[in-house]
């Protein structure tokens, strides 16, 4: 990254700055500190980087993202913020980063459970964060999250306190409203020993070009059970970085169904740490069109014997769009008794679309149960004929089965409005398919 | 109802079929038999319209029609029914919503309406009774984790539901057991009627105890080799393909 750009963000940093949370704590401002230096030692990751070899950032370079100090949230088109609003959900709406109390829903919250901006809590109890912040991720991940680090202006802290089960889920709303906005957001997700939780992140924006760039990191702790979604949305000229790192204890179940819809490029980085007889579930879903870039990334560590990982991603790939799944399982030598599968199938549509899939299995234990799987390809001609024989012309059966393929994700939703939201975004992204909502 | 006259088919450039010649008139069933590899499952798909397959010599006519100009789904529509040997798992698309595109499709074909959708309720619930089927199996994924005889089921249900003038069975035996046969065979009985016709192709004899056919035909190297009536199934289950083949060979 050139010094102009550092030069640029490095100002446009000092104008936050006074306004950042926490400032009143040490521990943070020490790693906010230590954060922009390796930011603006490294600048955005490079294509050099093994991890990055297939997502080139430097479009985000060459504009200049600027976050608000100045937060409102009457730029917010509230009917259209509803077609994105779950109805029997808590929600908690963040605009151009900051927290909206105003946009959020969180009457009825059981006591004891803490639903708070991250901001808030920072300014008035920053040792209930501290145990937590930076815990499931570090700095030196990649610059990203350094980034976030030093720039994060607000977020959500929620904490489900012990054997607590939320009665209805929560929905996270990221919103930015205006272009050439930088939003960033910090969310800490705790679930303590028992408790049980649903989580739905949200990303949309304007139709403009801006930067959303979200670490989420997440504890869940013995026994407990956290489902995790993810509907990422964001215009198709925003750029788009979220990270969520998460931290499973014993017995430990995570969930999560990560849906990449939107963003000129979009990069999503799922970490898992597995303790002993945990379990992780990661499903994903991305869909390409036009020009888009759209990276995921998952890394599974299983630390501890017999935990179970599952992870199923599907991309369709239309126009000139490129998908990416880089999926790395590390097995460590004590790890014994691992059950892993690992699986990504990829459908293009058409032949300028690409797929570059890394499926990644280190293995340093002896007795262990791992396997991975990957596919890129066309529709199966066997299908297509099947349909035809049973009257349904070449095209329609060739939408049906494109469809399907995709429909297999969405499919897994067990929240009623959840899955129409997301089935509606599967449908509205490919309407030049004539794709029809009755082939349910 | 269907006539091929001289029917030659290859794949490639290799020859299945070499000179095909039968004649199916309305409420018939004709049983093809045949050894493997003797281009049982060629003929059914090439009267289904499977890609793959070249016609380089004879015609098929159906109703009149040039069957080997028609598009596979036009062919569905026009009551052609393709009882698949392995029918194909489609997950992501409802049983109940591909039987409903499908019966609509015909049904705009003859142009009629769409089916209401409480009559396409009753209709459909009727013939899962029928076959026994389970109506879990109607909003179940196409074929999804179904079972070889579900499977099997499945594709008669379908049948059931679109009612075709011409019903292809390809190998519908095989996989199943006595009990779902039974079931099967009962189904595609309760299908007969004075304009439906049947076309069996099958390796076994065991299926026509179920279903009786009017006429049995045997297939080896591309050739019907002998035809008769439901007698004949026996006399093969009895002295094997070989017979017919050494025959063949000795003429």
């Amino acid at each position: 990254m050139n010094t102009v750009i550092k030069t640029r963000y490095s100002a446009e940093y000092s104008k936050l700055e006074p306004a950042l949370p926490g400032r009143s704590s040490p521990w943070l401002t020490a790693l906010r500190a230590s954060a922009l230096d390796k930011f603006t030692g490294n600048g955005f990751p490079s294509i050099r980087e093994e991890e990055w070899r297939y997502t080139n950032v430097s479009g985000i370079e060459k504009n200049l993202f600027v976050p608000t100090d100045q937060p409102s949230s009457a730029t917010v088109d509230k009917e259209w913020l509803d077609r994105f609003r779950l109805p029997d959900c808590w929600s908690f709406v963040l605009v151009d980063g900051y927290f909206s109390a105003e946009l959020s829903q969180l009457d009825g919250l059981p006591e004891g459970v803490v639903v708070q901006s991250l901001a808030k809590s920072l300014d008035t109890d920053a040792e209930q964060v501290k145990p937590y912040f930076a815990q499931a991720v570090s700095d030196d991940e990649h610059s990203f999250v350094a980034f976030n680090t030093a720039w994060f202006c607000d977020g959500l802290f929620l904490k489900v306190p012990k054997k607590q089960a939320l009665t209805q889920p929560i929905q996270l709303l990221h919103v930015t409203t205006q272009q050439e906005r930088l939003s960033t957001t910090r969310t800490i997700i705790v679930l303590e020993p028992m408790a049980e939780a649903q989580v739905i992140e949200t990303y949309v924006g304007v139709e403009q070009a801006y930067l959303s760039a979200a670490v989420t990191e997440v504890f869940v702790e013995a026994n407990a059970n956290l489902t995790l979604y993810k509907v990422q949305c964001e215009s198709a000229k925003a750029y788009h970085f979220g990270g969520t790192y998460v931290k499973q204890a014993r017995d430990a179940r995570f969930i999560h169904h990560n849906f990449a819809f939107g963003g000129l490029l979009a990069r999503c980085d799922i970490h898992c740490d597995l303790d002993n007889a945990s379990e992780c579930d990661l499903n994903g879903l991305y869909l390409g069109n036009q020009r888009q870039h759209l990276d995921n990334h998952t890394r599974i560590n299983h630390l501890q014997p017999n935990a179970v990982s599952r992870e199923m991603y599907k991309g369709v790939l239309a126009g000139r769009s490129r998908g990416v799944f880089q999926g790395r399982v590390v097995v460590a030598e004590n790890a014994q008794k691992t059950d892993s599968q690992m699986n990504n199938r990829n459908l293009l549509l058409s032949d300028d679309a690409e797929a570059d899939t890394k499926p990644q299995l280190e293995i340093y234990a002896d007795d262990v149960k791992c396997s991975h799987g990957v596919t890129v390809g066309q529709l199966d001609e066997k299908s297509v004929f099947y349909l035809q024989s049973r009257c349904v012309d070449e095209e329609t059966a060739r939408n049906m089965l494109t469809f399907a393929f995709a429909n297999e994700m969405v499919n897994k939703l067990t929240i009623k409005s959840l899955h129409d939201l997301v089935l509606n975004q599967v449908l509205e992204r490919f309407p030049q398919q004539g794709i029809s909502k009755d082939w349910l | 109802m269907l006539n091929i006259e001289n029917l030659h088919v290859s794949v490639g450039d290799k020859p299945i079929l070499k000179g095909i010649n039968l004649h199916i008139k309305p409420g018939e069933i004709h049983a093809i038999m045949g050894p493997n590899g003797s281009g049982k499952s060629t003929l059914s798909h090439v009267l289904s319209g499977k890609s793959g397959y070249t016609v380089t010599e004879g015609t098929v006519t159906y109703d009149g029609k040039d069957l080997t100009e028609m598009a596979p789904e036009v062919r569905a529509r026009e009551g052609v029914f393709l009882a698949f040997q392995y029918p194909v798992e489609i997950p992501g698309v409802s049983n109940i919503y591909l039987l409903k595109a499908a019966l609509n499709a015909i049904r705009k074909h003859q142009g009629l309406s769409e089916v209401d959708a409480m009559d396409f309720l009753m209709l459909v619930k009727d013939k899962v009774r029928l076959l026994e089927m389970d109506e879990k199996f109607l909003y179940r994924a196409v074929n999804e984790g179904f079972s070889g005889g579900e499977k099997k089921r499945n594709e008669i249900l379908q049948m059931a539901i679109l009612e075709p003038k011409l019903c292809i069975m390809d190998e519908t035996d095989s996989g199943l057991d006595i009990d779902a046969l039974k079931i099967v065979s009962e189904g595609v009985n309760s299908l007969r009627s004075p304009e439906r016709s049947f076309v069996m192709v099958t390796h076994y004899q065991r299926l026509l105890d179920y279903i009786k056919p009017d006429f049995v035909h045997v297939l080896a190297h591309g050739q019907i080799v002998k035809s008769g009536g439901a007698e004949l199934a026996l006399e093969l289950e009895e002295k094997g393909y070989s017979w017919v083949e050494n025959k063949q060979a000795a003429a």
